[in-house]
């Protein structure tokens, strides 16, 4: 039952109150990619053992989806943040390298 | 014999006599009791059959880790097994029956298996019922099914009431024992808002049976004025009978309150669930004494020295005339004094400590008392109840030097700190070798939401056992706890403690330490699941190394006491036949609840109508009012048929409305149908993304029929598009599509297109929705507007708004049925009206409602598929033969790349046909279509299946449709459907669409 503050709306609720919706900053691969670049699109996720980002909807709220960097042993959340973005920002990164250093995920670090 | 003392019970009311019932027998006992301490004074001792070999088994302990004593509480509507009888408190009126034992408690058949316990060591079932494969099923299974299990379930309703409460604290502290209470008015002080919660229905905990003083006062007096000091602060909430059951992630906790077990009412509820936020816990949850593991440690008689010493000093009651304590430790020793204080004899205390012990050992000898210092007890003597004890070398194999009557033996192996709130989060343990005990490593507590620790541990469950000790344990946990929230504790000295100097105690996993298979195979660790230290020693061997495949192998802790007695004694047994230390083997995992909890405060006011909340469409009384049969449809509920008469058979109805509407006029409620508004210049561009075919080309006034696949390329969705704009579309979703459909496109315009401008918005409930279906349709929509609705004015696949009287609708020319039908929207305000008026104007035709059912039958007659019959989430649309609904020009969709995975894209996918039974008979749903051959696990192979099947009274015959391998190819071909029952259904291969394929009806 974690708390998550909703970076839309700004409500801090917990964990029932919102909808969790799998890994964040996915690439979409269309017609035209290859069998390997879809097959890892739509199958290979990542699941770590710490920092972690997620796409989550404020589902019993503002309906409004964001994104999340907490980690997966401990259950620290180092912020939540808007969607509409191509990477975790600069911000958040800092936190979770006070916090972890020398982590990384996907491509960000 | 036990029986109660003539003095002495500070918990009991002598002043009130209880009356209540064990096994039928009229038993008496006092206010105060619990249903544990009653039993004993009436001298029953036997509480219960254990669970495998049937051994009679009394009580151990006087808390919640009892193992044994597990009854049957109250009948019928308020029957409950597996109640512990040391925590139910006694009422008057109780009932309680014993448990697992046939034909009778004191005379059990089952019993023979511990005469056979020698083939029955652990593993025995893995073992045993392996071979030959096929008994498992139908011999085994049945049987171990039978035997297995404490107490049977209810078979009755509970009628009970239970609730939730939500609740918010900066520090809550569990446990109401000298360091709970201290840690809460530590944390009171600083003026933060605190929760006190005690398990048990009083204060103070372990500390008032014990020897020692605070501030020069005896224990009793301390606790009295804590509690009226902490009763007085209005920032901190008291709670008896409440216990905390679960630790969960960033300070969420459950604490289980069971308001009115000790005097059952109806205006009450029973136990209610506390859903609590708390930003920092203090567990203050004291520590259980361990058993020590020697021959006969579970015959009737041997108990807890903790728990002996609780019934004589809280209840009054004596477990019996001479007891044997046999200890490592110097706190059973307080057990001895206090029996002799109360007049009983103690023969003799077995100290297994080659040096003995300390003050106390020196006080129980100077009253009297003999103590065998570095001996043990070989074997307990007796059957259903302990007769005596031979006594041996501890360092020997159990040779017995003397044999010493007793008829009780109080045994202590040390003491656990209960780290099971501690753990359930995270936290981590280390081992204490001085106290041989798992204890809370504080570098390593649950973390909460900012990475914080947000549990500490005060008292003996921080693993602090000197009384002194444990006040200042208490005092800095609960100022720290307080701190951390904001709060500003007071800095003044805590309390001063004093109790007797205990000696070191020294770890005794097997008692004595060489004892013999023959011992071994008698020494009891876990009672409730029959687990000896032999089953733990043959698992080692075995291989079974890992403590969690020794738990699961032998059961060791798989009770309903989660192993509170045994878990600790278990994996020492273990270590040892690993040759490893103890911390290297580990503990298994604490999971919640701390003791099980009732389902029914789980579910909490969520039953009967509340479950779930229901939807209503704005005719939803009038079909209740008019027979309507309801069938559940997503969180709504829609009539299958209407029943004329009460009387009326469902298969009746459905017809009659099926023929009616084909003939003449129907009415359906299609309110619950998805209604999504999707807005703005790129909602063209957005919907050619989510169906599979083209929306943006749809001219204003038009409507298409539209699929919506997932990104695997699967269909999901259906429904028809209406075009209101240049900018404006409303999407029709499936009943059970509508919020699921509506997140999806949510989740596309914000995480993938958010540069798109679109605007979605779902008004499913914002309009009511009737289809008006038969050749009669128009001619009764004419009389009530004076707008055209001529086949000109509104062509099939358009729509138009409409004013009928005072009613704004928009009208679409739409049909699911195949029938001549108009699709009206109202606002849900006017939809009521709406209906009675269609009623009253289609009198005259016959006007009759029809249902899902009915529904369904007439789109399986046109071939329409259904989402959740024809589709599984397997399904793709080009295995309906949907091709022309794919758009072949658009660059992109989603479900598009998917669709061209080799898979998908395969020629032997199983594709939708019609199905016409040789004979009219209806096809059972779901049957499969057999193919030549078996498959490699010996199973026929198959080469499609039926998704919709139904009679249908138009064809007056059994139609059906289905996925079957190159079904298209293979029209005419005859197939075979086995029934469950073993006959098979012939089926013909078949065109999907039975009625009107030309479309001529709908169309006109």
């Amino acid at each position: 039952m974690l708390i998550l503050e909703c970076p839309c709306c700004g409500v801090t609720g917990e964990e029932t109150e919102f909808a969790g919706g799998g890994e964040a900053h996915l690439k979409r691969f269309g017609p035209g990619s290859s069998d390997d670049e879809f097959h890892t699109y739509l199958f290979a996720k990542e699941n770590p053992k710490g920092v972690h980002f997620e796409r989550w909807r404020h589902a019993n709220g503002c309906g409004k989806w964001f994104l999340a960097a907490r980690n997966t042993m401990t259950l620290e959340v180092y912020g939540t943040y808007s969607a509409q973005t191509y990477e975790p920002p600069q911000d958040i990164k800092d936190k979770i390298s006070a916090k972890v250093p020398g982590w990384s995920w996907r491509e960000f670090s | 014999m036990s029986t109660r003392l003539a003095t002495g019970g500070r918990l009991v009311n002598k002043a009130r006599a209880m009356e209540f019932t064990f096994n039928g027998k009229r038993l008496r006992g006092f206010e105060g009791d619990t249903l544990a301490s009653a039993l004993l004074a009436n001298d029953q001792m036997l509480v219960g059959r254990s669970f495998k070999y049937h051994r009679p088994r009394g009580i151990v302990a006087s808390g919640a880790e009892e193992p044994n004593a597990l009854v049957n509480m109250g009948r019928e509507e308020t029957f409950e097994p597996n109640q512990r009888a040391t925590t139910t408190e006694l009422f008057d009126g109780l009932r309680a029956t014993s448990q697992n034992h046939f034909p009778s408690l004191e005379f059990d058949v089952g019993a023979i298996n511990s005469k056979l316990a020698r083939f029955l060591p652990a593993g025995f079932y893995y073992k045993m019922f392996i071979h030959p494969r096929p008994l498992w099923k139908h011999v085994y299974e049945p049987f171990i099914r039978k035997s297995a299990g404490l107490g049977k379930a209810p078979r009755d309703r509970d009628q009970d009431k239970y609730e939730h409460l939500y609740a918010f604290y900066d520090v809550v502290v569990i446990g109401g024992g000298i360091a709970g209470l201290l840690a809460a008015k530590a944390a009171g002080e600083a003026g933060v808002k605190v929760l006190l919660m005690e398990q048990t229905a009083h204060w103070g905990g372990r500390a008032l049976v014990d020897t020692g003083t605070v501030n020069q006062m005896p224990v009793d007096k301390f606790v009295d004025e804590t509690v009226s000091t902490l009763a007085d602060m209005p920032n901190v909430t008291m709670r008896l009978r409440m216990m905390g059951a679960g630790v969960y992630d960033h300070g969420y906790l459950l604490g289980y309150e069971r308001v009115s077990d000790h005097s059952p009412s109806k205006n009450t509820p029973r136990h209610r669930l506390w859903r609590i936020r708390a930003k920092q816990i203090v567990t203050a949850t004291g520590a259980i004494e361990r058993p020590l593991s020697f021959a006969g440690n579970d015959i009737p008689g041997v108990m807890l020295a903790s728990a002996v010493r609780d019934y004589v000093a809280n209840y009054g009651v004596s477990i019996g005339d001479r007891t044997v304590v046999v200890t490592n430790n110097d706190d059973a020793y307080q057990t001895a004094i206090a029996m002799k204080n109360a007049g009983l004899d103690v023969p003799l205390i077995v100290d297994a400590r080659a040096n003995g012990g300390g003050a106390l050992a020196q006080e129980a000898r100077d009253m009297g008392i003999r103590v065998e210092n570095g001996k043990g007890i070989s074997k307990v003597k007796g059957g259903k109840r302990v007769t005596g004890v031979a006594i041996c070398s501890q360092a020997g194999e159990g040779m017995p030097l003397e044999e010493v009557a007793c008829d009780v033996v109080a045994m202590s192996g040390g003491w656990s700190p209960v780290v099971h709130l501690w753990s359930h989060c995270g936290g981590k343990l280390i081992w204490d070798e001085a106290q041989a005990m798992f204890r809370p490593d504080p570098e390593k507590a649950p973390t909460g939401a900012q990475g914080e620790g947000f549990v500490s541990v005060a008292g003996s469950a921080n693993g602090a056992m000197d009384l002194a000790d444990i006040v200042s344990d208490a005092v800095s946990a609960g100022r720290a706890a307080a701190k951390e929230t904001g709060g500003k504790p007071k800095t003044t000295k805590a309390p001063e403690a004093s109790s007797p100097k205990m000696a070191a105690m020294e770890p005794i996993w097997l008692m004595p330490q060489g004892a013999n298979i023959k011992l071994r195979s008698k020494s009891w660790l876990d009672y409730q699941n029959d687990v000896k230290v032999s089953d733990v020693q043959l698992a080692a061997r075995e291989g079974f190394e890992s403590v969690e495949h020794a738990k699961r192998y032998t059961t060791l802790g798989m009770a309903t006491d989660q192993g509170k007695l045994s878990n600790i004694n278990g994996l020492a047994i273990l270590s040892d036949a690993l040759n490893q230390p103890i911390p290297q083997t580990g503990t298994t995992t604490f999971r919640p609840p701390y003791t099980p909890i009732s389902m029914a405060a789980i579910a909490g006011e969520a039953r009967g109508p509340i479950f779930q909340p229901l939807r209503r469409t704005p005719m939803h009384d009038w079909h209740e009012e008019n027979g309507a049969y309801w069938e559940p449809v997503g969180q709504w509920r829609r009539p299958y048929c209407f029943r004329k008469t009460p009387g009326e058979d469902i298969e009746t109805a459905v017809k009659r409305e099926i023929n009616q509407t084909r003939s003449s006029l129907g009415l359906l409620d299609a309110s619950t149908l998805g209604k999504l508004i999707v807005k703005g210049p790129d909602a063209g561009k957005f919907l050619d993304m989510l169906y599979t075919n083209m929306m943006s080309t749809l001219k204003p006034g038009r409507c298409r029929y539209g699929l919506m696949c997932n990104e695997n390329g699967f269909l999901t969705d259906d429904g028809v598009v209406a075009r209101i704009d240049e900018d404006t579309f409303l999407c029709h979703t499936t009943t059970g599509g509508a919020d699921s459909i509506h997140a999806h496109m949510e989740d596309w315009l914000q995480c993938e297109w958010w540069d798109w401008k679109v605007y979605v918005a779902n008004v499913t409930e914002q309009y009511a929705q009737v289809a008006v279906v038969g050749p009669n349709a128009r001619k009764t929509l004419e009389k009530l507007t004076k707008d055209d609705l001529s086949a000109e004015a509104i062509p099939f696949m358009a729509w138009q708004d409409i004013q009928f009287g005072d009613i704004n609708a928009r009208v679409y020319r739409i049909s699911f049925s195949g029938e001549l039908s108009y699709e009206i929207a109202v606002p849900a305000s006017q939809g009521r009206a709406f209906w009675d008026q269609l009623l009253e104007a289609g009198a005259e035709f016959g006007v009759m409602p029809y249902g899902t059912e009915a529904l369904h039958v007439m789109r399986a007659e046109k071939g329409f598929i259904m989402i959740g019959d024809e589709t599984d989430g397997t399904v793709i649309p080009q295995d309906l033969g949907l091709d022309w609904a794919i758009s072949k020009k658009k660059e992109d969709y989603l479900g598009k790349r998917a669709q061209t995975r080799s898979h998908m894209s395969d020629s032997n996918r199983w594709k939708l046909v019609g199905l016409e039974t040789v004979d009219g008979s209806v096809l059972p749903d779901g049957a499969y279509c057999t193919a030549e051959g078996t498959n490699e696990n010996g199973q026929r192979n198959v080469q499609g299946r039926v998704t919709s099947t139904y009679y249908s009274p138009t064809l007056d015959r059994g139609i059906a449709m289905g996925l079957i391998k190159h079904g298209p190819d293979r029209m005419g071909e005859v197939l075979e459907f086995p029934k469950t029952d073993g006959t098979v259904i012939k089926a013909k291969i078949v065109n999907p669409v039975f009625y009107d394929s030309e479309g001529e009806k709908q169309n006109v």
